[in-house]
């Protein structure tokens, strides 16, 4: 079970990968051109959420000295 | 030049809500605020020239911004209307607000809430000078909530004191209930005539209805509920004298020169109405003369400076509905005008001893100050020469006597309102000497500690002016208004002449005087006698509980409404209601559990979710 | 070229089977660079050759890097890497493999179901895609656009040095204002006067 931040984004990009893949596949398979835009979507997608998300770690890590995600959990109920 | 008039609210309520929004200091607060009456005042002096060198038609002006509402029939405009009534109204208040604001820059220096206090002020202004120039009932009854809401507002203005809260709470809901009826004789009237355009609502009305018809009566006496809850006439006057938990200047401008005459406005406008209803225009007499006595009695034993002049506003706001009451439409607005004159200055002397002797509101402990605060003291005494009505030389004079004797010739005059009237002459008088007596003079028992500036002292010497002068203009003020209040003299036969009414009233007068000067200055121990003696003692108590009134209304009105808030505190919508609240607790309880902060918790209900959900899709 | 697809895919698969499970991080992300780049070819091979390209500049170029360089940036040492460990052990993951288990498993149901044809696709040039993102997606292009724009403000604000100081003066100061007016914010001063004139 991962609890690094790094890794959930990691996990993250493959993720949309993986939904990028089956859109293009099934672009390819009709011969569509939707399905290649699909992911040029995701791929925007992706470049700002990584970039926040980035931030956003860095900025926990000073702040907690660690990346464990458990710690961050000011915002619990 | 009458283009302009849209100007007069305008100025005033741009003003009230720069001061709201934005933050200024001191200095530019009291410029812009000042300033922006002085405005009013001054486009409200230019109209009035233009109104009088070249009058409009029918005397009378009317400018339409624009249509406010446009719904089956009913067309109320956003529109001005002036006539000689609206006219002279607009000026005096326009002249008092801005001369009230000058003194006030200097007298709430010290205030937290400088800025706060010169916004409602001037919204004050503003809604005054709406409901005065308004065209039709609905936009005078937004500028009749309007002040309601500022004199609200300022009562409470030292909110920190809870009893200043609970006077303007009071105050607030003792006029609502006027207000309440007033609305729906504004229903009564757009319902049975068609329309709210106040000429237009008169010439039906006329057209329409009888002299005496029900619907009539009925609607005149719903006008009359408003205005007596606004003007704090009897039986809605009980939240007059707690308002004078406000600052001084508020006093002076709303709850004694100007608000409080809302209602005599009201009823002078809608004169052709009440002239259809002789009973409730006797109803509006009557009502006059019994406030007049009462709050005169009141104000002979009240200690608080400021309760015995909201007494005496009470007593001199029962003369003018009096003479509405009585058909001497000018002479009410003509003592309106000499009134917010000599009142406001009478408030303003008094604001100017308070703030000399530190706060300090109780006339026994004054005295004396006839030689410190020699200012205060001349028109102090000036004003209270109006008021009681000191002949020949004062302003209040002209006007008093001009009611009184219409009291009697007026057309539904009769000899018992006019020794109502000359009773009420008596007690104003004594009310008003005796503050004259125990403040100014007699032994100093307290230290002055402040003296007024000239922002206090001008606008002091101003209305001392025109609490003089004011009178002689009497015969060319009636002339004026006639185009829209009638006066007709000799309606019946009198047995005696307008002089010797005057002389017995100025006779009345000089034995109020020497009365006063027995009782409060020269033998203070009758007084003393008199009132510890056991029925004096009694009465006493009751005149100074405003014939408990209050009382009264705690026991029938408030405390079975509380007692059945109470007692239907658990009833079955509460209870339906607290279960909500309840099951809401209960569920924010549960769900705040799930909010663990923990990611891979939510990362866990994203996946468990899309399952479901692809379940759900998939196999239904 | 069918067999540079099979390949290709089974190195993605294999690659970021490896990216998922390493504890340490630089490691991981090496596969996880193998794993985008195998995918690029197996883009190419789909007949999508602009897609391939760009999956190889912004996520293996760009998006990678950004990671190298936070990653470099925590410079996590050994010790991050024996806690990663730590935390993979025990039998916590089970949940989540079920999850997914159930997952693949509908997902497979979808696939047979839909009893796919043999593959009708050809190659869907450049050309293709620009007309048609410049045409009917026209509207994607400005949102995405200002998805971008508003996540670089985004991690401009969160960059900034100055913030954390005042965040951490904010986050206690509103907690004391809170307590300060008794919590019940309703009910706050609206005690009456015993005996109001």
């Amino acid at each position: 079970m991962r609890r690094n931040l790094i890794f959930i984004l990691m996990s993250i990009e493959i993720m949309l990968n993986g939904t990028g893949v089956a859109f293009v596949a099934a672009g390819s398979r009709w011969g569509q051109p939707d399905g290649q835009i699909m992911f040029l979507f995701i791929l925007a997608m992706a470049a700002a959420e990584v970039s926040v998300g980035l931030a956003l770690v860095l900025r926990l890590y000073h702040l907690h000295h660690n990346l464990d995600a458990d710690a961050a959990n000011e915002m619990r109920g | 030049m009458l283009g302009l008039l849209w100007l007069l609210p305008a100025i005033p309520f741009a003003s009230a809500l720069a001061l709201a929004v934005l933050r200024f200091s001191r200095k530019q607060v009291a410029w812009i605020a000042v300033g922006a009456t002085a405005a009013s005042t001054v486009v409200s002096v230019l109209v009035t020239i233009a109104f009088l060198s070249a009058p409009p038609v029918a005397h009378a002006y009317t400018q339409v911004l624009w249509t406010w509402i446009d719904v089956g029939g009913f067309r109320p405009e956003i529109a001005f209307y002036l006539d000689p009534l609206s006219l002279i109204m607009t000026l005096v208040v326009a002249f008092v607000s801005f001369l009230i604001h000058l003194y006030s820059t200097e007298f709430m220096i010290d205030d937290d809430g400088y800025s706060r206090f010169f916004a409602y002020m001037n919204l004050f202004v503003a809604s005054m000078l709406t409901l005065l120039l308004a065209n039709n009932l609905l936009l005078l009854y937004l500028g009749w909530e309007g002040v309601g809401l500022c004199s609200y507002l300022l009562i409470g203005f030292w909110y920190r004191d809870p009893a200043n809260g609970a006077a303007g709470r009071k105050a607030f809901v003792v006029t609502r209930i006027g207000d309440t009826a007033m609305v729906i004789g504004l229903f009564l009237l757009f319902h049975d005539l068609g329309t709210l355009q106040i000429q237009e609502l008169m010439l039906r009305a006329s057209q329409n209805w009888h002299i005496g018809s029900p619907v009539a009566v009925a609607a005149a006496l719903l006008l009359l509920g408003g205005a007596v809850g606004k003007s704090a006439q009897l039986p809605l006057q009980t939240w007059l004298p707690d308002a004078m938990a406000g600052p001084t200047p508020v006093s002076a401008l709303i709850h004694a020169a100007t608000m409080v005459t809302a209602g005599v406005y009201l009823i002078a406008r809608t004169h052709v109405l009440y002239s259809l209803a002789p009973a409730a225009q006797f109803a509006v007499a009557l009502v006059g003369a019994a406030t007049l006595l009462i709050a005169g009695f009141s104000a002979l034993t009240q200690w608080d400076l400021k309760r015995v002049l909201a007494y005496s506003t009470m007593s001199q706001i029962g003369y003018m509905f009096l003479a509405l009451g009585v058909g001497a439409w000018p002479a009410a607005i003509f003592h309106f005008m000499t009134h917010a004159f000599f009142k406001a200055l009478l408030f303003l002397a008094a604001g100017i001893v308070i703030d000399a002797l530190h706060d300090e509101h109780s006339i026994f402990r004054m005295g004396g100050l006839r030689t410190r605060l020699p200012i205060a003291f001349w028109t102090f005494t000036i004003a209270g020469c109006s008021l009681s009505g000191l002949p020949l030389i004062t302003a209040g004079a002209f006007s008093k006597d001009w009611i009184i004797w219409g009291a009697w010739s007026g057309p539904n005059g009769n000899a018992g309102l006019w020794i109502v009237a000359l009773a009420g002459v008596m007690l104003t008088t004594l009310y008003t000497f005796r503050m004259i007596f125990l403040v100014f003079f007699g032994e100093a028992s307290s230290e002055v500690t402040k003296r007024p500036g000239k922002a206090m002292l001008i606008p002091c010497f101003v209305l001392a002016f025109l609490s003089i002068v004011g009178g002689y203009v009497k015969a060319p003020f009636a002339r004026f208004l006639e185009t829209v209040l009638p006066w007709t003299e000799g309606a019946h036969s009198v047995p005696i002449t307008e002089l010797v009414s005057e002389v017995i009233a100025a006779l009345v007068f000089l034995m109020g005087v020497y009365l006063a000067y027995i009782f409060f200055l020269r033998k203070r121990a009758y007084a003393a006698a008199l009132a510890s003696s056991a029925a004096g003692s009694a009465l006493h108590q009751f005149w100074f509980s405003d014939w408990g009134m209050d009382w009264l209304y705690d026991r029938v009105f408030v405390r079975p409404l509380v007692w059945f808030a109470r007692v239907d505190k658990g009833d079955f919508i509460d209870g339906f209601y607290a279960g909500v609240a309840r099951m809401n607790e209960l569920a924010w309880r549960i769900l705040s559990r799930t909010e663990t902060g923990r990611l891979r918790w939510y990362a866990a209900g994203i996946a468990a979710g899309s399952v479901v959900f692809i379940a759900v899709v998939l196999f239904l | 070229m069918e067999a540079a697809f099979y390949i290709a895919a089974i190195v993605a698969i294999v690659s970021t089977v490896l990216t998922i499970t390493r504890s340490n991080a630089v490691h991981a992300l090496l596969y996880l660079i193998v794993s985008l780049l195998a995918v690029a070819v197996v883009f190419y091979a789909m007949g999508a050759p602009l897609v391939a390209a760009l999956e190889v500049i912004i996520y293996a170029g760009a998006i990678m890097v950004l990671f190298v360089f936070v990653v470099m940036m925590l410079n996590l040492g050994k010790r991050a890497a024996i806690t990663e460990g730590q935390w993979m052990q025990g039998n916590i993951w089970l949940g989540p493999v079920l999850l997914s288990a159930v997952l693949v498993a509908e997902v497979l149901y979808l696939i047979l179901r839909a009893r796919l044809t043999e593959s009708a696709g050809g190659v869907v040039d450049p050309k293709q895609v620009g007309l048609a993102l410049y045409g009917p997606y026209l509207i994607g292009v400005e949102l995405s656009s200002m998805l971008l724009l508003g996540a670089l403000v985004g991690a401009c604000h969160l960059g900034r040095p100055v913030l954390e100081k005042a965040e951490g003066r904010y986050d206690r100061n509103s907690d004391g204002a809170r307590a300060h007016s008794g919590g019940n914010l309703i009910r706050a001063g609206a005690r009456r006067a015993p005996n109001a004139p």
